[in-house]
């Protein structure tokens, strides 16, 4: 199933895959080169991971169109792991990644992300944004003014470049923003860091290698927390950026395939010497801006960036990183969801605080996943609280004064269940009470333990109860667990009082 | 099944009248009404391509922008464009007496627009190529449709002419025996005269030719017997049809998997292109 696909999703769109692909693979060299540093590995294990992740998605993903590869959000989980345990352990962990989002694909957990709202994933997205800034910093600090003059020219290349007429439009910004200073910086030889400085580039095709890690547990201790944590966050990304392809393209995706593509593409990642990755977010909305709509886009990209970084490494180490924190700018930009700030003022106050609190998170933790946890618990909580506003009770009098009756309408649940109780006025002295539930929806043993302890207390109080109209969906919820008509489980409801 | 009608893909190409010649023809014997579809297939082929590779502030949301009104006005186009086709369609319909005639747009696919619809399908009737296709060609959909459905698929590929004399490629396996029996069965083919080909060796061809002589008989369908030598089956049928001046071939189509039509190359596949008359092929 995984490789079968139709002939249009490849050769649907020959020229604008292939046009679009080459203006990807430029972009992505950079963004491999950054991740890698900071994974803190060689611009090589970020540069082979881009190639692998991208030609596999290509073939096996669910998404045509969308662009995977090394990506930041992997990158920022991994850095302990490397400073503690070394390279092999990283293989090892992405090896283990993709294992666990295999599964993840088989067991159809992509139908989990509707339960992730849209405030959510545009809080991951600005997070994801504000990470990818946060991380160019360190290239930024401690420098001389030589650095910031090229990162400031860099982005008025990217910027500006694109509003010249015709040119402006067919050659890639980015391009031309890493030959300018690469240019200008050996021109005037200026003393700044390169690239090369960085690691090793890559010389040859990526081989495959088996990790170098001891096979026990004690290896699964220390790479387990790694790998699921990489596997939520890559499926979590990956889902969202397929997402945002499908809105902008106006077509559908296979979300559980593309769980499956992943994890597919990070085995081959682990074991061709790559770091893990997943779907990113800017690079697919360029591929989509250049007219890349296949599966071919994305495999040209990967094929290009590797075929261009492998012969032309010398002349790579030679671009200062300035251009390449320039890029990086424009693509943490890019992420960034600006409308979401614009925004701000005509959502409804939950949905700031759902999108803020993810975003503080994150930024706070380095890792995605908790956001998007705490993100998800915020969404359900607010929407609770909300639900729980749409139910009430009415009270009415029969003709003879002796029955009074409660007319229930609305939501009855764990977060409602107080205010039901406190509908009922117990002071009041009469001899029969009934209770209209036809209106009324049960949803929890909280709703039937509410209803129940309403009974019980008017019973005691000497009244006669009836409940009418009890509709078929609570009725079935309170035969399961109501005890109001079983007289041994009355003092056990009652016996905190 | 009787309130299942006879639908007729419509797609502007030049072979759009025949396909209403030849729907109407069907409606009309068969009794049942007569749909008129035209799809708007969105194209892989994107509408907006920007290769500055930049991204700024905002710009996901400026290119979803961008993107929907280009599509707009591209859909608004084709819509208008389908909408005449649709009408010129009816009329032609209309006055070729079917009375019962209905016409609806859809987006996306034909393919699964079809197979959506396939239950209430009796008779498909299309042109072998569609609008972007040079004679001769076959339409890129045909396959992909008539595999994908099991309902017949009448194939139209020449301006109309009323049947006066059908063919039924016969070689005696499940296909083609439901064919046959579908031959006998409808009211299509009442008082057309039927030549049963079979291509192979003298020997068994009298079997299973005499056989199904019998499933004519009985259904009261004035038929022929004829045997063709063992060859090339698709040569060997389109020259009988050209020299016996057939109207309509009916025969069973991709009874074989996939991939061994990939390998070995597809009897259907083959008609399709040899043959200068409507094939109507059964699944």
């Amino acid at each position: 199933m995984l490789l079968l696909s139709k002939k249009e999703d490849w050769l649907g769109n020959i020229r604008g895959d292939i046009l679009a692909g080459l203006v990807v693979a430029l972009a992505l060299i950079p963004e491999a080169i950054a991740f890698s540093i900071i994974a803190g590995v060689d611009p090589k294990i970020g540069l082979y991971a881009s190639f692998c992740i991208a030609v596999v998605t290509a073939i096996v993903g669910g998404r045509p169109g969308m662009i995977s590869a090394a990506t930041g959000a992997m990158a920022l989980l991994m850095v302990t792991l490397v400073k503690d345990h070394g390279l092999e352990y990283l293989l090892a962990a992405t090896l283990l990644t993709g294992a666990l989002q295999v599964v993840a694909g088989y067991l159809k957990l992509g139908q989990l992300m509707s339960f992730v709202s849209r405030s959510v994933v545009t809080g991951f997205v600005n997070a994801l944004a504000i990470l990818i800034f946060m991380a160019q910093l360190p290239e930024l600090t401690n420098v001389n003014w030589h650095v910031y003059a090229m990162t400031a020219a860099g982005l008025g290349v990217i910027y500006l470049f694109p509003l010249l007429p015709v040119v402006g439009k067919v050659i890639p910004s980015p391009l031309v923003c890493i030959l300018t200073l690469t240019a200008v910086s050996l021109c005037v030889g200026l003393d700044i860091r390169t690239v090369g400085d960085m690691g090793e580039l890559p010389d040859t095709l990526p081989i495959f290698l088996w990790p170098d890690v001891p096979l026990n547990l004690e290896t699964l201790r220390i790479i387990f927390p790694y790998a699921a944590a990489m596997a939520v966050v890559g499926l979590l990304e990956s889902l969202m950026t397929a997402t945002i392809v499908d809105d902008l393209t106006d077509t559908g995706s296979d979300k559980n395939r593309e769980c499956k593509g992943q994890g597919i593409a990070n085995i081959f990642s682990g074991l061709l010497g790559g770091m893990a990755g997943c779907a990113m977010i800017g690079q697919s909305v360029i591929n989509v801006k250049s007219g890349g709509r296949g599966r071919l886009s994305t495999l040209f990209a990967g094929v290009m960036l590797l075929t261009m970084v492998v012969f032309l490494s010398d002349w790579v180490s030679l671009i200062p990183m300035a251009a390449l924190v320039a890029v990086m700018i424009m693509v943490s930009i890019g992420t960034f969801n600006w409308s979401s700030v614009t925004g701000l003022k005509s959502n409804p106050l939950s949905a700031n605080i759902i999108m803020i609190s993810t975003v503080v998170v994150v930024v706070w933790t380095h890792n995605l996943a908790y956001g998007v946890f705490v993100g998800v618990l915020l969404g359900a909580l607010f929407f609770a609280n909300k639900v729980s506003h749409f139910m009430y009770i009415s009270k009415d009098m029969s003709a003879d004064g002796n029955t009074r009756i409660y007319n229930v309408v609305g939501q009855v649940f764990f977060n409602s269940a107080e205010r039901f109780n406190a509908g009922f006025d117990f002071k009041e002295v009469v001899d029969k009470v009934v209770i209209d539930l036809s209106r009324a929806h049960f949803w929890d043993i909280s709703a039937v333990g509410a209803l129940d302890k309403v009974v019980i207390k008017f019973r005691r109080e000497g009244a006669e109860v009836e409940l009418i109209g009890l509709n078929e969906a609570s009725e079935t919820i309170v035969d399961r667990f109501g005890v109001h008509d079983k007289p041994e489980e009355i003092e056990k409801v009652l016996g905190g009082h | 099944m009787n309130n299942n009608y006879v639908l007729a893909c419509i797609d502007g190409a030049s072979l759009t009248t025949a396909v209403c010649d030849y729907a109407a023809w069907m409606s009309h014997r068969a009794g049942a009404p007569l749909k008129l579809l035209h799809n708007i297939e969105h194209r892989p082929q994107a509408a907006v391509a920007d290769l500055s590779g930049s991204i700024g502030l905002g710009s996901q949301e400026e290119l979803l922008e961008e993107l929907t009104r280009v599509e707009q006005q591209r859909n608004r186009l084709l819509m208008q464009k389908g909408k005449l086709m649709l009408d010129a369609a009816r009329e032609r319909v209309v006055s070729a007496g079917v009375a019962d005639v209905e016409a609806w747009q859809q987006h996306g696919s034909l393919q699964e627009s079809l197979v959506e619809l396939e239950g209430s399908i009796r008779v498909l009737v299309m042109g072998v190529r569609g609008e972007e296709h040079q004679e001769g060609q076959i339409g890129a959909h045909l396959e992909t449709v008539i595999r994908s459905l099991h309902k017949p698929v009448l194939v139209v590929n020449t301006p109309f002419s009323t049947p006066k004399k059908i063919m039924l490629a016969y070689d005696g396996h499940d296909a083609s025996r439901k064919a046959l029996d579908m031959v006998a069965s409808s009211p299509v083919f009442k008082d057309i005269p039927c030549h049963l080909v079979y291509v192979g060796d003298e020997s068994t061809a009298t079997n299973v030719l005499n056989d199904a002589a019998k499933v004519l008989q009985s259904a009261g369908i004035k038929h022929e017997l004829v045997n063709l030598p063992k060859g090339k089956s698709d040569e060997q049928l389109c020259h009988y049809q050209a020299e016996h001046d057939i109207d309509l071939t009916v025969m069973g189509a991709y009874s074989h998997h996939p991939l061994r039509d990939m390998l070995l190359g597809s009897f259907t596949a083959k008609m399709l292109h040899k043959t200068r008359r409507p094939l109507l092929l059964l699944r």
